[in-house]
């Protein structure tokens, strides 16, 4: 078992005909996934990477029966393609743009919700579920099929802690980069629950970063429903000033809120393992378990 | 994007919100027109994005035409809070009977507007809302339906209006929320928000933020977003331009890595292990070669910089090639700073090898790259 995807997800590339576009269906199906349809309005039947390509959203699912997107459009027409996807009813989308307009995620994430579709990002490396199913734009060699399901913010950053555990043999059972934007459509407290229930998942990893507090939320879902698995917090950014962005746009203290300490703090008081550096957090999970 | 407070209150104007009638002015001599022109006495407000500038001394009030003019002076080409004035509003001074705060901003708990509103404007609203947090009304608003007319009018009622006044509160909440999807607002306030004597409501001050991400849609804003901030360094401009993600620090260890968490973790670490970073400098996590070139140069070129940390992780972007650039701008700098390299991903032998050969350290672990770095800068 695997969260949100696995090997039956069916995916649609929304933007199959732009450079990112056909270069990750191309890495994509060297993966693994099982790619079925693009989409890019006026040049619906041509072909990229072998993959039928559609003018419009519908036609893919009425013909190809995809039941997940991946969408590479500009951050400008992310809203559109979004919208498009949802009332098709595909779930997972998977939006990478970095750099959507707040109130255009704002609009996305209402529709979502109403239609009950996830969406995870914008800005976001995706989603893997290691061995199964790729669907996101991340390295794949560094992810192995394992124990631990991992929540993160941050791109590359999921990468580093998620080598390490492949490194440490404990794999991955599924990493979701929720994204680095002040608005997501998953929050650490949504994956949270879907790994509580998925029986391959024996621990978590949360990879956060200063900016909100979607981390002090997550720290107070464990404690309130008891959570049943060991779970690792790394947070990055102890050592941001603030009213700085940090590179993502969500990534900013501002005023007294959304500092490193005040998110530790709270890691801590709901008994996660804090790791003060990305190599802890395999470590300490390692022990967590009582593997060897 | 932060708008000048003028800039908000046209904005507002043109939505039917009512405001003080004012005036920009450059010059203490069109600050006496404008007293005139004005005919009451009248407050300046230096037109900065700084917060707290009344605190500051950049608000002052004049009784007089002449009394306008020398104030202007004084205000004019002064610094407030390191940031110059170059324009002041001169606006007719409204006599108060009540100052209230309302504004939206965007909650990413709930991903919709917040709305706030009190009684008690005119101060830091997080002061309120910890000293007395029953005098703050809010909420959030349906995107799908937008903000309605009798949900406006419930909020003035629930901080005490009636009749007359809760339909022309109303209406002024309502036309700021039209205001904040209109314009991509991060956040909106009018802060403080007046109830005159007479029993009428003035926007006495205007906050307005635009997302940075929708400027494609205000093309009015769009080329100054690109200018560099008044609260910029030179080499934060010069890193905005070529669309690099970097913030100048107080130490001494410079840090490039490619995506944000990434490069914030490195700076974690160097922390973690007694040392001062001087930067943050993120080339994204999708970096051409292009852009880590120019990285590169800009870190080295921050004079605090005692050690380049480099911090790579290649997915996409491959190991050799980022090798080879960093050998180039060795080369072209003639720099003798030590650098210390952390690569590995795609092609990781490959670049090691070519970094070997030009004499500099590479390192597998994150953890032992920045331990290095930080031993480095101590010595030199």
């Amino acid at each position: 078992m695997a969260i949100l995807v696995d090997a039956n997800t069916k995916v649609l590339v929304q933007g199959i005909t732009g450079k990112q576009g056909s270069f990750h269906t191309r890495l994509l199906k060297q993966y693994g996934t099982k790619v079925l349809a693009g989409t890019s309005p006026g040049k619906g039947g041509f072909e990229v990477e072998g993959v039928p390509v559609y003018d419009t959203v519908r036609e893919a699912v009425e013909e190809r029966g995809v039941n997940a997107s991946i969408v590479f459009v500009p951050a400008q027409f992310t809203k559109e393609a979004a919208l498009e996807a949802i009332e098709a009813g595909l779930s997972p989308i998977v939006l990478i743009a970095e750099g959507v307009p707040v109130l255009d995620s704002m609009y996305i994430l209402a529709k979502a919700s109403e239609k009950g579709v996830t969406i995870i990002g914008p800005n976001t490396p995706g989603i893997i579920s290691p061995g199964l199913c790729k669907l996101g734009i991340m390295p794949a060699h560094v992810f192995k099929r394992g124990v631990v399901g991992v929540a993160s913010r941050s791109g590359t950053l999921t990468y580093e802690i998620a080598a390490g555990l492949t490194k440490a043999g404990l794999g991955q059972s599924t990493c979701v980069g929720l994204g680095g934007d002040p608005l997501v459509g998953l929050s650490f407290i949504d994956v949270l629950e879907l790994f509580r229930n998925d029986e391959e998942t024996k621990a978590v990893a949360l990879i956060g970063e200063i900016g909100g507090n979607a981390e002090e939320m997550a720290a107070e879902y464990i404690i309130k429903t008891n959570y049943p698995k060991p779970v690792a917090a790394y947070v990055a950014g102890r050592a941001a000033p603030p009213g700085k962005r940090m590179g993502h746009a969500g990534a900013i203290i501002s005023g007294r809120t959304g500092t490193a300490e005040s998110k530790l703090e709270a890691f801590k008081k709901a008994g996660v393992e804090i790791a003060r550096r990305p190599s802890e957090v395999a470590s300490k999970l390692k022990e967590a378990l009582g593997s060897p | 994007m932060k708008l000048f407070e003028y800039e908000a209150k046209d904005i507002a104007e043109r939505f039917g919100i009512p405001r003080p009638k004012g005036i920009v002015v450059e010059t203490p001599e069109e600050a006496r027109r404008a007293f005139e022109s004005i005919g009451r006495p009248v407050v300046l407000k230096s037109q900065v994005l700084v917060a707290g500038r009344g605190k500051a001394g950049g608000i002052k009030f004049a009784e007089s035409a002449e009394e306008a003019y020398r104030m202007a002076e004084a205000l004019l080409g002064s610094e407030i809070k390191g940031e110059r004035v170059s324009r002041l509003l001169v606006e007719e001074r409204i006599k108060v009977k009540r100052e209230l705060y309302v504004g939206f901003v965007i909650n990413r708990a709930s991903k919709r507007y917040s709305y706030l509103a009190s009684t008690e404007g005119g101060v830091d609203i997080e002061e309120v809302a910890e000293r007395s947090p029953e005098k703050i009304v809010k909420g959030d608003v349906d995107p799908l339906k937008g903000l309605q007319e009798y949900e406006a009018r419930y909020i003035a009622r629930r901080i005490g209006y009636r009749g007359r006044q809760l339909l022309e509160l109303g209406a002024i909440i309502k036309r700021l929320y039209d205001i904040a999807v209109s314009y991509d607002g991060e956040l909106i306030e009018s802060n403080p928000l007046v109830e005159t004597e007479e029993g009428t409501f003035v926007a006495a001050d205007m906050k307005l933020i635009i997302d940075d991400n929708s400027l494609y849609r205000h093309k009015e804003y769009e080329a100054r977003a690109k200018m560099a901030g008044p609260e910029m360094t030179a080499l934060e401009a010069r890193a905005k331009a070529s669309g690099l993600a970097y913030v100048d620090l107080d130490g001494y260890v410079g840090i490039v890595g490619n995506g944000a968490g990434l490069t914030m973790a490195t700076l974690d670490l160097v922390k973690e292990y007694g040392g001062e970073p001087a930067n943050f400098c993120d080339m994204g996590g999708t970096a051409t070669i292009e852009r880590m070139i120019e990285a590169v140069e800009i870190v080295l070129s921050n004079p605090r910089t005692k050690v380049l940390l480099m911090n790579v992780l290649g997915g996409i972007i491959r190991c050799d090639e980022v090798a080879k650039a960093i050998v180039k701008v060795k080369e072209k700098m003639g720099f003798t700073k030590p650098m210390v390299i952390r690569l590995v991903g795609t092609n990781e032998e490959e670049g090691k090898r070519i970094l070997s050969e030009a004499g500099i350290d590479s390192f597998d672990s994150m953890e032992e790259a920045a331990m290095k770095a930080v031993e480095l800068a101590r010595g030199a």
